[in-house]
């Protein structure tokens, strides 16, 4: 099943297949092969075949869309409308929103077909996606191993082809980290590039959806379906929306390439330093240069993050209080009761343990030590990185530390998973966007290379991962889960 | 014992948009419950806020009215704390950079003197929705419609000292306010909300003493009790040797007593912090420029233009000033009549008295500035004595049509034809001998009234319309 | 900086969470690694560097006064834990 939006694009418009027969064929493969990811927290097959017959009849009549017809999935904290949305957590276990996100109405615009929704960390918090009320989810490439978080459910689909493309959210990293773990490629836009209007949010100044496919020509296309202002996110961009998947074919000769001392130095481990080494040896091949930066500010990222974002979370989780939808504790005795019961009753360990922290850090005393602190450290990230795109066009850096770590091996240690995200942080601290494609593999793990640009230059990561991947052929590696015998 | 009171005010208003300040909702007063509530604001999953620019320009205007600097960087900050009725948990409102900054405002207090109050600042944010006790038993029913409202808080200085003051002060602001359009300012509606601030300090002190706050008092008639109350409540703890607890009180308008707020728990950290879902609201100088020549001419400055061009003296001019409506019908009234002092007298005595009775604002008048005119213009060149002119008056006020067309119909033309006048008075003379004797017999001091015996006969006999001065003329050179 | 089980307390009492006996040591513990990692940014002097709230200093946008919602309540309401008459169902608010 080795596909790409352009080619079953094709295939639709050449009567080859359909998006009846696509859809049903894709909805197949979850009920045979999603036991054992656990990828898909619900799957929607009459909405599904209801949107492929629509899609059909748009290609009947010439739709030029190319996602028209193309099955892909949401990570389940994206509203859609009359489906359950979730957020893997007990708290809106039975949320069915009356409304869609923006970037779900763009996607249904452009003609795609909506599988179902995507396991995830619980409100987006994590690294591993073992933090779901809904049960873990697995790595395709080893069942034993996590797939990543929190996007953890959109990468594990995308890798075992049970869904062509899907959204993700990614805050610190949670799309970039599972696309390294699982082996495909995933891009996280500049903040504000797409719309946050009815994505949940966990931590609003660094949230961005983005998207997570198997190359990123794919990619390309999804990101400019769902990219664009939207007057009802105060912090969406009104700049045009650059054309994506147009502009992939150009060379990369000449583009330069910063590698900051601080992301590959002896911390990193040696294999995966070798491993990013020959990719990075692969596009200097193609006529890019490699230049040595400093990023010194680096080390402020993590303890800024881990100030911020729960700082942000434990506020945009106070609406979660039983009173107007989710989740209700049973016969609350009084009204603290019913918030007390129904808050502790409904959120997950980590949701709470990042609320404490979040509260702790905003409270009279703390808020100038901590938050205040942070917000300083930010602008240093950021002109870090200002900085540096000031004589090189991207950066390169490992996505992850190492590769995918098996199941529960870091749950007893929040901090051992935080760290896991060390080379992600900044660039949401920065607003920049960043991408991670497959760039080898680490025993039989993949591995990540992450791509940094400037602001609103995705498609410099987009264009310089799509020559990489005309060059090289990790982004077709498939894990034997999916392609085994078919049914 | 004598104790300086001290007090501080702070007043939520209700800015007059027509949507919310962070949705698209509707702001109309008296909808069914929850129907005026979107998915933003009921706070659901995903939601975010964009600000409605009439806020902003509102609290622009105010800043400007009150002479205050406008914050050109203002930012929302979100202030936490759980309670039903406020969905999200936290409300956005503005804590370090508020849109508005230190200003000040002048009253006049009922001796004539006046009192500038200085005004700390005024910032945006939105109200919450409304608990309702009495409506499902054993529990409280939520009702988030008003939930969004734009507010505008105005903090004053602690520089009231009475009652008296604090009252004029809100008296004043709701003027303001109604002048720019802001807001309607009416307190019974809950659109204007007032929590007072208020400590006792001997005389002379330097530091305050300690405070307490008693919230949303919603009617000038409360806020005059409860102070009062609440200066009683104070000194007495003081004079018996106690301490007064910082707290929030509520006035109990039955009882006439404030009393402590159960629910406001010991400790509130509302842990402030800029709002992320909100850029900063940054205004530049020619959008400030542009919304200030837009600004209505003021309360003050129309009051002492009304005393100089129209030779008012300051109680008439105040009582016309009151609001913007009244002055521009005062304005009209006066210009078409040729007459400021006849248009003052009519509006502030007949037209208010008629507006009283019926319970109606000024703009439901059915009398025009332009009838009124006629009117007064029909007083002066002597068509109509006082008496008639009231009764036309009210035939106006009661839709009978045109001044003209009433006097004509009517037939309430004053005679004032000197020569049908004196035939009259002959006769009237002539009929009534024992009291001519009498009038001349009486000292001139108490002649006035026995000649109102004359004035009457000539009244009957000419069914009213006899001009009463003329008659007083004729009749006393013919009884001399 | 590391936090007292106590204060901890403070802290669930103010997001509405419950910190059981038996969850307050490990939790307090869990908070105090976390807090760890963020220590090193105390020690340093960043008082001359203006703090960042959003990562492109841009401004707000103003949006038209015009209604544009209409009445969801059926739809809303049917998602509703409690509801009644209209009105959203809660245990009494003490005034």
């Amino acid at each position: 099943m080795t596909t790409s939006i352009r080619s079953l694009a094709a295939d639709l418009r050449q009567g080859t297949t359909s998006a009846a027969e696509l859809t049903q064929d894709y909805l197949q493969r979850i009920q045979r092969l999603d036991q054992q990811l656990n990828s898909y927290i619900s799957v929607a097959p009459e909405r599904a075949l209801a949107q492929a017959r629509a899609a059909d009849e748009r290609l009947a009549n010439g739709d030029s869309s190319l996602l028209c017809g193309i099955p892909i999935a949401h990570k389940d904290l994206f509203c859609t409308r009359d489906l359950a949305t979730t957020c893997a957590s007990k708290m809106l276990a039975n949320f069915v929103p009356p409304y869609d996100a923006t970037v779900v109405e763009r996607i249904d615009a452009a003609g795609a077909i909506t599988l179902g929704k995507t396991n995830l960390d619980e409100f987006a918090m994590g690294s591993s996606n073992e933090n779901s009320v809904f049960g873990a989810v697995k790595n395709p490439w080893d069942l034993t191993c996590v797939p990543g978080g929190s996007s953890g459910g959109s990468a594990a689909a995308v890798a075992a082809d049970l869904c062509l493309a899907a959204t993700g959210t990614d805050t610190g990293g949670s799309i970039r980290q599972p696309a390294a773990f699982c082996g495909i490629t995933g891009l996280k836009p500049t903040y504000g590039r797409v719309s946050r209007l009815g994505m949940v949010a966990y931590a609003s100044s660094l949230d961005q959806g983005g998207v997570m496919a198997k190359s990123a020509d794919d990619c390309a296309i999804l990101l400019e379906a769902m990219a664009g202002f939207d007057a009802k996110d105060s912090t969406s961009s009104e700049r045009p929306v650059t054309p994506y998947s147009q502009h992939l074919n150009k060379s990369i000769k000449g583009l330069r390439i910063g590698v900051p001392r601080q992301y590959f130095n002896d911390q990193l481990d040696a294999t995966m330093a070798a491993l990013l080494q020959d990719a990075l040896n692969e596009l200097e091949k193609q006529g890019a240069k490699l230049i040595e930066i400093d990023l010194l500010q680096t080390e402020l990222a993590i303890p800024a993050y881990y100030i911020i974002a729960p700082a942000e979370a434990s506020t945009n989780l106070s609406r979660y209080d039983g009173v107007r939808y989710g989740y209700r504790c049973e016969n609350p005795t009084d009204l603290q009761d019913l918030y007390i019961r129904s808050r502790s009753e409904g959120f997950g360990k980590e949701v709470q343990r990042r609320i404490l922290v979040g509260t702790y850090s905003l409270s009279s005393g703390y808020y100038d030590a901590y938050y205040g602190q942070a917000q300083r450290a930010r602008r240093l990230i950021a002109e870090d990185f200002a900085q540096a795109f000031s004589h090189v066009d991207i950066i390169a850096s490992p996505t992850t530390p190492g590769p995918a770590f098996a199941l529960g091996s870091k749950t007893q240690d929040p901090v051992a998973m935080y760290l896991e995200d060390i080379y992600t942080l900044a660039v949401n601290l920065a607003g920049l966007p960043g991408l991670s494609m497959p760039a080898g593999f680490y025993d039989h793990r993949p591995v990540g290379l992450q791509l940094i640009g400037n602001h609103f230059d995705e498609a410099t990561l987009l264009r310089t991962a799509h020559q990489y991947q005309q060059n090289t052929d990790w982004h077709t590696r498939r894990p034997s889960l999916s392609t085994g015998a078919e049914a | 014992m004598n104790w300086e009171v001290v007090i501080g005010l702070e007043v939520h208003l209700q800015l007059a948009t027509q949507s919310k300040i962070f949705s698209g909702s509707s702001t109309r007063f008296g909808a069914e419950p929850n129907t005026q509530a979107s998915a933003v604001d009921l706070a659901m999953p995903g939601m975010l806020p964009v600000l409605n620019e009439h806020a902003v320009r509102y609290a622009v205007l105010f800043g400007l009215g009150i002479g205050a600097e406008i914050g050109r960087r203002s930012v929302f900050d979100r202030k936490n704390y759980f309670y039903p009725d406020l969905p999200k948990g936290y409300q956005i409102s503005q804590f370090e950079q508020p849109i508005v900054g230190k200003g000040s405002f002048t009253v006049t207090l009922s001796d004539g003197t006046t009192k500038t109050i200085g005004i700390t600042r005024a910032h945006l944010e939105e109200d919450a929705g409304k608990s309702l006790h009495d409506a499902i038993p054993g529990a409280s029913g939520i009702d988030l419609n008003r939930a969004g409202t734009p507010l505008l808080e105005i903090v004053s200085e602690p520089d009231i000292r009475s009652a008296e003051e604090a009252v004029a002060y809100l008296k004043a602001l709701h003027t303001l306010v109604t002048y720019l359009g802001i807001s309607d300012g009416d307190m019974s509606q809950g659109s204007m909300r007032c929590d007072i601030n208020l400590s006792l300090r001997q005389p002379g002190a330097i530091e305050f003493g300690t405070r307490t706050e008693i919230k949303n008092v919603n009617s000038f008639r409360f806020v005059e009790r409860a102070i009062f109350s609440e200066i009683e409540r104070q000194s007495d703890i003081l004079e018996d040797g106690g301490v007064i607890i910082q707290e929030t009180r509520l006035y109990d308008a039955e009882r006439d007593e404030t009393r402590s707020m159960r629910s406001k728990e010991v400790a509130n950290d509302y842990r402030y912090f800029p709002d992320p879902d909100l850029l900063p609201v940054v205004l530049c100088d020619e959008t400030i420029e542009a919304i200030r020549a837009t600004l209505p001419e003021l309360p003050e400055a129309k009051r002492e233009r009304f005393k100089e061009q129209y030779g008012l003296g300051d109680y008439d001019a105040k009582a016309l000033c009151d609001s913007q409506a009244m002055a521009a019908y005062f304005e009209e009234a006066a210009n078409a009549a040729g007459d400021a002092k006849l248009a003052a007298n009519w509006m502030l005595s007949e037209l208010a008295a008629q507006l009283n009775a019926n319970n109606l604002p000024l703009k439901q008048a059915p009398v025009s500035a332009q009838q009124l005119a006629q009117l007064i213009v029909r007083v002066k060149d002597n068509t109509l004595s006082n008496k008639m002119a009231k009764q036309v008056f009210d035939a106006l006020w009661q839709g009978e049509g045109e001044v003209d067309a009433i006097i004509e119909q009517r037939g309430l033309k004053q005679v004032s034809d000197s020569g049908a006048l004196e035939t009259l008075v002959n006769e009237v003379v002539t009929n009534n001998p024992d009291q001519v004797a009498q009038f001349q017999a009486t000292d001139e001091g108490k002649q006035k009234k026995l000649l109102g015996f004359f004035v009457g006969q000539i009244m009957k006999a000419s069914k009213g319309q006899a001009n009463p001065k003329l008659v007083n003329e004729l009749l006393n050179k013919a009884l001399k | 900086m590391s936090v007292t089980t106590s204060q901890l307390a403070d802290v669930a009492t103010l997001a509405r969470l419950q910190l059981d006996a038996e969850q307050a040591e490990p939790v307090t513990q869990a908070i105090n690694q976390i807090l760890g990692l963020v220590d090193q940014l105390q020690a340093l002097d960043l008082q001359a560097v203006v703090p960042m709230a959003h990562p492109r200093d841009e401004i707000q946008r103003l949006r038209a006064d015009i209604v544009t919602e209409t009445n969801q309540r059926e739809a809303f309401q049917a998602l509703a834990p409690a509801a009644e008459d209209g009105l959203y169902v809660v245990p009494p608010v003490i005034e």
